[in-house]
């Protein structure tokens, strides 16, 4: 059976899609992802600036009222990884992990974006060991020590200030001199007791036989060299776009973002329609994403309409 | 067969024990993806519980179990067998790569 739309993602711009795409008639099946289903919000905890939520929504109560809406209108939720894509020709050809095949006019890419690593060798080794991506996971773990967040972003501010709640002291690394956070965020951090800021400074290793027992660090302005001891080191400098699937079969740019015309969410490709973090490395906000997941939904049907 | 619940009152018997591998899923109500993977576990369990006993624990109510296996990061899931670890998983994982790290086991 062709179908006439499948969706690949499930943050706020897969079932955004999702919800207009099943509303509007298209029947759509949408890949939702194994152990990543709801996407980013998923790790989050309280979502503050989500409009219409007086008192904030947390993160993953948000992404299930999506899902469930999504579910309302009849969409096929299925949760499964996608393996492989095939964009070329007519007909768009989606693989999972179980094997099966779904063939469909048109195709809505929302998978989003990962977790940056830092890139040391350490890392990885000592990842769950110390290492982690997810404070609202792992900080309860930490408690009562003394603990490193890099980054300066909001997600660095965010896990920063969570982390309080657990440990003794968090040092907020950053290689620059300023937060890139947002203000409000950034100020929290700046005037929180726990948190102390470690300007200019760059983690050029992880130190630990068995668990993360330090940093190596460098001052990005003096190049001096030092190390500190830390029980954990939590990693928050910004993400990739989940563009492995469709690397050479569609315009990306230069850091692997779906290309697509602007005030539209039409790829290079006819019937490709790409949303969300996966095509977005300025806004990054779940109001976003679902605004261009609704785009891409409307921009879907019209396609299917000639 | 379904998975079930391990306590520090239990776990000697249940998994220390045990005379098959036991996998022990150190997991909160709060993390997302340790529910991204209880479904996952709740299959692997009813297609292979006659292999390999599948628990859950707490890590909120039974936080020193975790502390004692030096828990840092969950989802972690630790194989049994004779009593020692001889397996531990971090992090969440779709079910064909699951399957893959449990082979030994299953």
């Amino acid at each position: 059976m062709i179908r006439d739309l499948v969706i690949v993602g499930s943050g706020p711009a897969g079932y955004t899609a999702a919800i207009y795409a099943s509303r509007a008639q298209l029947n759509p099946v949408q890949y939702e992802g194994s152990v990543t289903a709801g996407g980013a919000l998923m790790t989050t905890t309280e979502v503050e600036n989500f409009p219409g939520f007086v008192d904030g929504v947390m993160g993953p109560v948000l992404m299930e009222d999506m899902r469930k809406q999504a579910a309302r209108f009849g969409t096929e939720l299925i949760t499964d990884d996608v393996v492989e894509i095939d964009l070329k020709g007519e007909i768009k050809t989606v693989k999972d992990g179980s094997g099966n095949v779904v063939q469909a006019r048109a195709v809505i890419l929302a998978m989003g974006s990962a977790y940056k690593k830092i890139g040391l060798a350490n890392e990885d080794r000592l990842s769950g060991r110390g290492v982690s991506w997810c404070a609202t996971c792992d900080g309860f773990f930490f408690r009562d020590q003394v603990i490193a967040v890099v980054g300066g972003g909001d997600s660095a501010v965010e896990e920063a200030t969570f982390l309080t709640k657990f440990a003794s002291k968090v040092v907020l690394i950053h290689r620059r001199d300023s937060l890139r956070a947002s203000k409000i965020m950034a100020d929290r951090a700046l005037n929180h007791p726990k948190i102390e800021m470690l300007w200019n400074t760059e983690v050029v290793d992880i130190l630990g036989a068995e668990k993360v027992s330090g940093l190596a660090l460098k001052n990005t302005v003096t190049g001096e060299l030092s190390e500190r001891d830390f029980t954990g080191l939590f990693v928050a400098i910004g993400h990739i776009p989940r563009s492995e699937l469709i690397i050479g079969q569609i315009d990306l740019d230069n850091e692997g973002y779906v290309k697509v015309e602007a005030r539209s969410t039409r790829t290079n490709l006819p019937g490709v329609f790409a949303c969300g973090d996966l095509v977005d490395h300025t806004y990054r906000q779940a109001i976003t994403a679902a605004g261009s997941g609704c785009q891409a939904a409307l921009d879907a049907e019209k396609f299917l309409s000639h | 067969m379904a998975t079930s619940k391990v306590t520090a009152a239990n776990f000697d018997e249940v998994v220390l024990k045990s005379s098959t591998p036991v996998l022990v899923d150190f997991w909160a109500e709060w993390c997302g993806p340790c529910r991204a993977i209880g479904p996952i576990l709740e299959d692997i369990s009813n297609e292979y519980g006659d292999k390999l006993t599948i628990v859950k624990l707490n890590t909120d109510e039974e936080s020193a179990i975790a502390i004692k296996y030096g828990v840092t990061s969950i989802p972690m899931l630790n194989v049994y067998v004779n009593g020692e670890v001889v397996k531990t998983i971090i992090g969440a994982k779709p079910k064909p790569a699951l399957l893959k790290e449990l082979e030994a086991f299953i």
